[in-house]
């Protein structure tokens, strides 16, 4: 099935670059919908600043990290929010969709990796406000720490993003993946939906067992805290090891439960 | 109107305890939202040697675990089921029939409550358990906490309810929808115990449903509070259910009238 994509690494690049112009274009269509969007993250992050200001009107700082820190955390905390909702979310969940509906033959069928196929098909270009209002918020928070923020940091917390980001699309693959055996998903997303929220505050702060489930079973650890450490100049180079391995781990595994669940898929088009 | 009522509720019930899983991950997963303030606030009233504004970390505990619960007793029909409604003729249906259609999603509701009070109880005894709240309510505070959290749930369903009846003028209803529950968020006491905040915004909440449908029945049973502001609670309740129906029937036949459709 996949014989022709080995041959043009090329392809691949060219493939999700069509499917990213056509999500945009699909968007393009509903311009209002920008600005609906944009109000509702600055809402979001507006009712985040007031949380934040009510916290520091009782102490200077929450497990090690002042304000203008925990200000940073925000930010990351929207940002990686918005590349999810944008990019993964919505490709997993209609993964979900189409497998109770039996129509991931369509995918399956097409001459390319599914894996691939399936991560790339569906782009919600309008969730990208929460990006752009969460660099916002975290390019002020830098300001407020420091004038000037060393080059190395931005470029590892950079690095350390894309990585944790990675993390999480694999976290949701396996999630998704879980449905070829599981009819109802809907309710895993809102229980994914609603442990994301503690991710706003570094994963420090929580008691042990929490902090553990935070790191390696949702692995939001490495999505928002350890950038925003990197972001923050608290970064420990044992957290950057763990991570990369915990990745490398999660990308095998992931593709592996994956497969895992093709085997099982029964379609229900043809 | 009674047989109306108790058909609907137990046709819910029996429905809803079929999806305990689902209902049980929807649970579960709306339990991380007071763990994050909880440990917050905790953290922060460890770090001020004890307390803050007298709530030491077991009354956090108490507050947010008590939380739980009145947030279950919070969920009602979503003002966005309308579009849905509209959209696939359910509503259509719905007009047909000889009563007001907002009795069968209260009662439904109601019905749906009961199933979720008791599968509500292995997760407070497990929070209990991880969190160790001080808890001790006089034979009236749990008196009064029984009676305001329906009360709760009967101002929340029927504001939320006229508040849904928009969709009959504009389909761009997530703005305004959303405006109210970050609104919600902040003046219910969801966030955070009312008592943290600055008085100007404490008398602020006097005015909004909001605290009515969330801070006082968790504060009516954690305390502290007299005797005499758990009445006051009550008829606050009782004010604002009042309100929301005065709401209701003034925006229903409108929403009505501008309604129309095809086919039968």
């Amino acid at each position: 099935m996949n014989v022709a994509s080995h041959k043009h690494r090329g392809g691949r690049v060219r493939l999700i670059a069509t499917f990213l112009r056509v999500g945009v274009m699909n968007e393009l269509q509903y311009r209002i919908n920008f600005f609906l969007q944009l109000i509702q993250s600055l809402l979001t992050v507006g009712t985040g600043l007031i949380v934040l200001a009510v916290v520091f009107s009782k102490t200077d700082e929450l497990g090690g990290w002042d304000r203008p820190q925990l200000l940073a955390v925000m930010g990351v905390f929207t940002l990686v929010g918005g590349v999810i909702r944008t990019f993964i979310q919505p490709n997993m969940q209609r993964v979900v969709e189409d497998v109770r509906e039996g129509k991931l033959d369509f995918a399956l069928t097409k001459p390319t990796d599914a894996q691939l196929l399936v991560s790339i098909r569906d782009v919600r270009f309008w969730q990208l406000t929460d990006v752009l209002v969460g660099i916002v918020v975290l390019v002020v928070a830098l300001v407020q720490m420091s004038s000037t923020t060393p080059w190395q940091r931005v470029f590892t917390f950079v690095g350390l993003l894309l990585s944790g980001l990675v993390s999480i699309y694999c976290f949701w693959l396996m999630l998704a993946s879980a449905s070829f055996w599981l009819v109802r998903m809907n309710e895993v997303q809102e229980l994914f939906d609603g442990v994301f929220r503690a991710g706003q505050y570094p994963v420090g702060i929580y008691p042990g067992w929490l902090r553990y489930g935070l790191t390696f079973i949702i692995p939001l650890a490495f999505a928002i805290t350890v950038p925003s450490e990197a972001v923050t100049g608290r970064l420990a180079w044992q957290s950057v090891v763990v991570m990369m391995c915990f990745t490398a781990v999660l990308l095998v595994v992931s593709r592996w439960c994956w497969k895992r669940g093709l085997r099982r898929y029964g379609g229900a088009s043809a | 109107m009674i047989t109306l009522y108790t058909a609907h509720m137990r046709a819910w019930m029996l429905q809803q305890f079929q999806y305990r899983a689902a209902n049980y991950f929807y649970m579960i997963g709306m339990i991380a939202e007071p763990v994050v303030y909880l440990v917050v606030w905790s953290t922060i009233a460890r770090a001020q040697g004890g307390s803050i504004e007298g709530l030491t970390p077991g009354g956090f505990a108490a507050y947010y675990i008590v939380w739980t619960l009145v947030r279950n007793m919070n969920i009602v029909l979503t003002p966005f089921a309308w579009e849905e409604r509209i959209k696939d003729g359910t509503f259509a249906t719905q007009l047909m029939k000889p009563v007001h259609p907002i009795h069968e999603d209260l009662a439904g509701f109601m019905g749906w409550k009961l199933v979720v009070l008791l599968l509500w109880i292995p997760i407070a005894v497990v929070l209990v358990l991880l969190f160790r709240p001080t808890l001790s309510p006089t034979l009236l505070q749990c008196v009064v906490f029984f009676f305001a959290i329906w009360g709760a749930f009967l101002i929340r369903a029927i504001m939320q309810w006229s508040l849904g009846l928009i969709t009959f003028w504009t389909t761009r209803v997530a703005a305004i929808f959303e405006a109210y529950y970050l609104s919600e968020m902040l003046l219910s006491g969801r966030v955070f115990p009312l008592v943290l905040m600055p008085k100007w915004f404490q008398t602020l909440t006097w005015y909004f449903p909001f605290r009515w449908s969330f801070s006082f029945p968790i504060v009516a049973l954690t305390g502290p509070i007299e005797n005499r502001d758990l009445f006051i609670g009550l008829g606050m309740q009782l004010a604002w259910i009042m309100v929301s129906i005065g709401l209701l029937y003034l925006v229903w036949p409108r929403a009505v009238r501008r309604f129309s459709s095809v086919g039968g």
